[in-house]
């Protein structure tokens, strides 16, 4: 029998950690600092709205791009919070989570052999999605001594004449770096000047805590060059829902419309109603979280800090990226001891770009017992390998 | 009243033993700063006392609980509150509030029995000048306290890893 997996199957590389994964698997008493969502559960008043409907018996296929009412709101959202307009019926798309929107937003704009740039660390997707295209994906280093935030420098030295787009995520995960308006205006100037496209996965932006989240796609002359992407997952606690958004102007909105209508139909309908009563009256319950979120976000990275483990203040999402140098061990290694030891799991730094060798990613979504608990397993794993 | 001292109100309200290290590392302030605030809020009647919420069925105490509603005829010049004054002396009344509504007056009432809430209502609560009419409902369960919970929800299971 022929090999029947295709050659860009077989091209993706296997994930960094799974072997972490089956490590934990068989541990009864693991803390988790390792995973990217919530511990909240979605606001009560979300789930109860989303409940009725299924008893309303709303179990049917929505329009495509989404429901009305719920991208309506998020024209509002978008407008009242970040200051950034998108029509409601040329310019939104409702989807499967920000995932698929990155996957869809890729595919709408990227043709073989075009050049894709990733500023990196970062969640891991962009990359095989572009190379899914025929893409090739080029990292951006962003660095610990800039904050890990994107410069215009680094983002210069990475274009070639093949380029065609960037994409990032700020606030960011891993590291907690966001980019404020000023560092957006710099690498605005280059993407003009390049003529490349913007892919901004936004969806940390209700997580900063210092000063308000700046949407890109503010700076008028990279609006319509922007393609916005944002979801309910992480600032409503709602990440099994599923539920995303893809912004942009209407010719990109179009182009990925049909391939989103070809490959997921339309974003589940419940998880459209449940995403349209957190935008309706979930702020409250939202703000409550982003203030628990920064508690958590103190008592972590002091704690780190106490330990010798050198982490800046990350001003947003909910992950603290501390180095390990000091350790002398490699990222790999600190998280896998970490975890055999002293049962605590974390995302080893190199993973997520190679910006992040000798750091390791603690998400501090957990409640503060058990970062408290997490700080003295890692206080003594650090004492047992001096 | 700042952002600050509203952030310290919560944290004591959730846990009042967090020691002041701890309270200053999550306000963001120095620990002098955080001592000087709680003075000043206790001074000021913000905050009223440090008490710890007592599930008592758990702990193994039966006492009884009854919800108290009365119709009471206000006085000219003091509307409730001289009635409500009398009534807050009593050890047994936990809490007491003038609500809108079908009735003015609500007590929690707390005895070591039926019998006992029955009789304190009978004999020192209804007899008392200006009360109309008194009903009194016993609480068979609490499933909430002050925020808190008493029912252990298990834990939803999420995936110790994911990007």
């Amino acid at each position: 029998m022929r090999d029947f997996v295709s050659a860009r199957a077989r091209a993706i590389p296997p994930s960094g950690i799974r072997r972490f994964f089956d490590i934990a698997q068989t541990m009864e008493d693991v803390i988790s600092l390792g995973v990217g969502e919530p511990d909240f559960v979605t606001p009560w008043c979300v789930c109860e709205a989303s409940i009725y409907s299924i008893e309303q018996g709303s179990t049917a296929y929505t329009s495509n791009k989404g429901t009305p009412q719920l991208r309506g709101a998020i024209s509002r959202y978008l407008d009242t919070r970040f200051s950034t307009r998108y029509d409601a019926d040329g310019e939104i798309i409702v989807t499967c989570g920000v995932s698929e929107a990155a996957d869809i937003a890729i595919r709408a704009v990227v043709d073989p052999g075009d050049e894709v740039l990733v500023a990196e660390p970062s969640y891991v997707s962009y990359t095989p999605c572009v190379s899914l295209t025929g893409g090739v994906p080029v990292t951006v280093p962003c660095r610990a001594e800039d904050e890990f935030r994107l410069t215009a420098d680094a983002l210069m030295e990475s274009i070639t004449p093949r380029t065609k787009a960037l994409i990032a995520n700020f606030p960011n995960n891993p590291t907690g770096g966001v980019m404020q308006e000023a560092d957006w205006r710099a690498v605005a100037d280059v993407l003009v000047d390049h003529d490349l496209l913007l892919i901004s996965d936004e969806v940390y932006a209700e997580l900063t805590y210092d000063g308000d989240h700046f949407s890109p796609a503010r700076i008028p002359e990279l609006r319509d060059r922007t393609i916005t992407l944002n979801g309910f997952s992480k600032a409503f606690a709602m990440t099994g829902w599923r539920i995303g958004y893809l912004c942009a102007p209407p010719e990109i909105t179009a182009a990925a419309l049909k391939i989103h209508q070809y490959v997921a139909l339309c974003a589940p309908v419940m998880g459209q109603v449940a995403a349209y009563e957190a935008l309706r009256i979930g702020e409250a319950e939202k703000d409550a979280m982003v203030r628990e979120y920064r508690l958590r976000r103190n008592l972590f990275v002091d704690g780190l800090n106490k330990l010798g483990l050198a982490c800046h203040l990350p001003k947003g999402a909910f992950y603290a990226f501390p180095s390990i140098e000091s350790t002398g061990m490699t990222d790999i290694e600190f998280a896998e001891s970490l975890l055999r030891e002293q049962h605590v799991a974390v995302v080893p730094g190199s993973v997520l770009g190679p910006s992040g060798a000798g750091h390791i990613r603690c998400a501090y979504a957990v409640s503060r017992d058990n970062l408290k608990e997490a700080l003295s397993r890692m206080g003594a794993f650090l004492g047992s390998v001096k | 009243m700042d952002d600050k001292d509203r952030i310290l109100l919560h944290l004591l309200e959730e846990n009042c033993r967090t020691p002041v290290s701890e309270l200053a590392v999550l306000a963001e302030v120095s620990e002098q700063d955080i001592r000087d605030r709680i003075g000043r809020l206790e001074a000021a009647g913000a905050i009223r006392r440090y008490g710890a919420v007592v599930d008592w069925e758990q702990a193994g105490n039966g006492n009884v609980a009854a919800v108290i509603e009365l119709k009471v005829s206000p006085e000219r010049d003091f509307g409730y509150d001289r009635i409500a004054e009398r009534i807050a002396r009593f050890p047994e009344v936990r809490s007491l509030r003038l609500m809108t509504g079908a009735y003015d007056l609500q007590l929690l009432v707390v005895g070591s029995s039926m019998h006992e809430i029955a009789r304190f209502v009978a004999e020192q609560i209804a007899p008392m000048d200006r009360i109309r009419e008194t009903a009194t409902h016993i609480i068979m369960k609490t499933y909430k306290e002050n925020g808190t919970a008493f029912a252990g929800r298990e834990e939803v299971e999420r995936l110790p890893y994911s990007f």
